[in-house]
């Protein structure tokens, strides 16, 4: 099932986490090759998100290294990462309340355009950023409640915007925390179509308890449990797994 | 995608943003009142445009970063030494006074930036009380220099353009005063209004988020810091120019509490907030202080705990939520 020789884009070394006696990542070696659609799964509590939080820098590793596109950023801080190109949405929405879903992708263009820091001249006279940030709203289907303040909009719509900022970035690797999270399943397709449809370059890396979604969009899957990699294979070697079964799929079918 | 030539729906809607409203416009309007209902009041009229300078710096940081600051007063009063010293050893022609008081206070709000940017919340503010509580000391202990609780002595200031004399009924006081304010509040609203304000409500929005969009909050948060310490230096210069002197309490604890309370009178985050918040704090204690000089507080004290359980975006906060409820119907 060995794919040909592809770039890998985010790699971890041997990467340790503990909060006090408390291990939270062990030994996680991981590698995302260019354009790949990869699945996080595990119980609650086997350290998912912190496996982001590592990899975006929002948590120093106590041991070990990340690699971006070959580059060693373990020291870097986290908007140092997100610049290299690696994003994040976050599962509890940690957006903009009180701007509007333009003027937060806008915010995020203006970042990473590096204009954020002008301040004499008005925002409008950037067209490209703006232009840019619609864009990216109506992509996602967020065009026509793009003027509306980020605290009114729908639950369903906050979580697109969650990924809008992120897209704004420009990432080549987007790791996304439960995208779905609180989103009612017959939505929950919905926006894993909005994410289906990013370009073929983009490196996914994705948290879902719902394995229909898992098997659905995931073209690897990666199982973690208490810390450590517990296996991981295409969808179809995992689903077969009987250990994958037992300390997984068999105690909890939907997240 | 638009054609390129034309402005699109997205950017046209960021321009209505920061269009003039007729409110603002008959808000400058109304601000020339004085020269002709209340000639005799110029003076004060000068000390509200001054401190309504000075509330607008601290919106900056407050209103717009969510930078909690109680010791503002410390640029201030950086400002009003810098400009009243200046006069007295170097020469006494306002415009380079201003620059001056403008740069040195800059300084101090760059150093300190470094310090203030890495904190927030109780600690952010017991940094900056404690910081406006050191300022005080130095300008009280170096009686030397700045007169200490005497004041400073021998302030003389020039005629503007060599012409227009600082006198007692205060004409050239509001004149001068109220162009300062109008054009650093064209600045100001300018800078809301721009990237960089769009980025400063992303860190009072959410500051963790900030760095999982690639910005760099602390290098923003410096920045708004410098530029609003330059201006409360500005404004403490004006003040003490226009007053021909400068007190221990341009740098007292009390200038950056009261700066503080017009703020949250008049509503924080929203460019007028300080400038309403400081007409009605400046008119009520002239007022007040008129009736029982010891007790004008009392006063103040309502107004603030009304106006906070009443109306958590300020005066401001509130009239525009009125409005929008009259425009729906």
């Amino acid at each position: 099932m060995e794919a040909e020789v592809t770039e890998i884009v985010l790699s971890t070394r041997r990467l340790d986490k503990n909060f006090g006696s408390l291990v939270v990542a062990r030994n996680i070696e991981l590698n995302l090759p260019k354009g790949a659609r990869y699945a996080l799964i595990g119980p609650n509590g086997a350290g998912k998100t912190t496996l982001i939080n590592l990899m975006t820098g929002m948590l120093k590793p106590n041991a070990g290294q990340i690699f971006l596109g070959g580059e060693d950023v373990t020291a870097l801080e986290p908007q140092e990462r997100v610049q290299r190109g690696l994003a994040r949405t976050f599962q509890i929405n940690t957006l903009f309340p009180g701007l509007n879903a333009l003027e937060a992708v806008t915010l995020a263009v203006c970042e990473r355009r590096n204009i954020a820091g002008e301040f004499w001249r008005n925002v409008a006279v950037h067209r490209e950023a703006i232009e840019e940030a619609h864009d990216i709203l109506v992509r996602l289907r967020l065009g026509d409640s793009c003027y509306q303040v980020t605290r009114e909009l729908p639950y369903g719509r906050q979580r697109l915007l969650e990924i809008a900022l992120a897209l704004a970035t420009k990432p080549k690797v987007l790791l996304l925390d439960e995208p779905a999270a609180g989103v009612p399943q017959e939505e929950s397709g919905d926006i894993f179509e909005a994410v289906a449809s990013l370009s073929d370059d983009l490196t996914l890396l994705f948290i879902e308890h719902d394995m229909h979604v898992v098997f659905r969009f995931a073209s690897h899957i990666i199982v973690l449990v208490g810390g450590a990699i517990f296996t991981e294979g295409p969808p179809a070697e995992i689903a077969a797994d009987p250990g994958v079964r037992e300390v997984y799929l068999g105690k909890r079918k939907h997240g | 995608m638009a054609p390129t030539d034309t402005i699109s729906a997205p950017q046209l809607y960021l321009q209505s943003l920061s269009r003039w409203s007729a409110i603002e416009i008959a808000f400058w309007l109304a601000t020339l009142l004085p020269f002709f209902l209340f000639p005799n009041y110029l003076s004060l009229a000068s000390q509200i445009a001054i401190t309504a300078l000075f509330a607008l710096s601290l919106d900056l940081i407050l209103g717009y970063a969510g930078v909690v600051s109680l010791g503002h007063a410390a640029f201030f009063g950086i400002g009003a030494y810098s400009a009243g010293l200046f006069s007295k050893f170097v020469w006494g022609e306002p415009f380079s006074g201003l620059l001056v008081a403008a740069l040195l206070a800059g300084l101090a709000g760059y150093a300190t930036s470094f310090i203030i940017c890495r904190f927030r919340h109780l600690t952010l503010i017991m940094l900056t009380l404690g910081l406006g509580l050191l300022a005080f000391e130095v300008a009280n202990s170096a009686h030397w220099l700045t007169g200490g609780s005497d004041g400073l002595q021998g302030v003389r200031i020039r005629p503007l353009f060599g012409i227009f004399k600082f006198d007692l009924y205060g004409y050239t006081a509001y004149s001068y005063s109220l162009t300062a304010l109008f054009l650093f509040f064209l600045g100001m609203r300018r800078l809301v209004n721009s990237p960089f304000g769009l980025a400063l409500r992303g860190i009072r929005e959410n500051l963790v988020r900030m760095p999982a969009i690639g910005a760099a909050s602390r290098a923003h948060i410096r920045k708004a810091y410098t530029i609003a310490a330059t201006v409360a230096g500005i404004a403490g210069a004006l003040l003490t120019q226009t007053t021909e002197s400068a007190a221990l309490e341009s740098i007292s604890f009390q200038r950056s509490a009261d700066v503080l309370v017009m703020l949250v009178l008049g509503g924080a985050g929203r460019l007028y907030g300080g400038l309403i918040g400081a007409i009605i704090f400046m008119i009520a204690r002239d007022q007040f202080s008129g009736i029982a000089p010891q007790y004008w507080y009392f006063w103040i004290g309502i107004l603030l705990i009304v106006v906070v359980m009443l109306l958590p975006n300020g005066i401001l906060g509130g009239l525009s939520k009125i409005l929008a409820r009259w425009r729906r119907k």
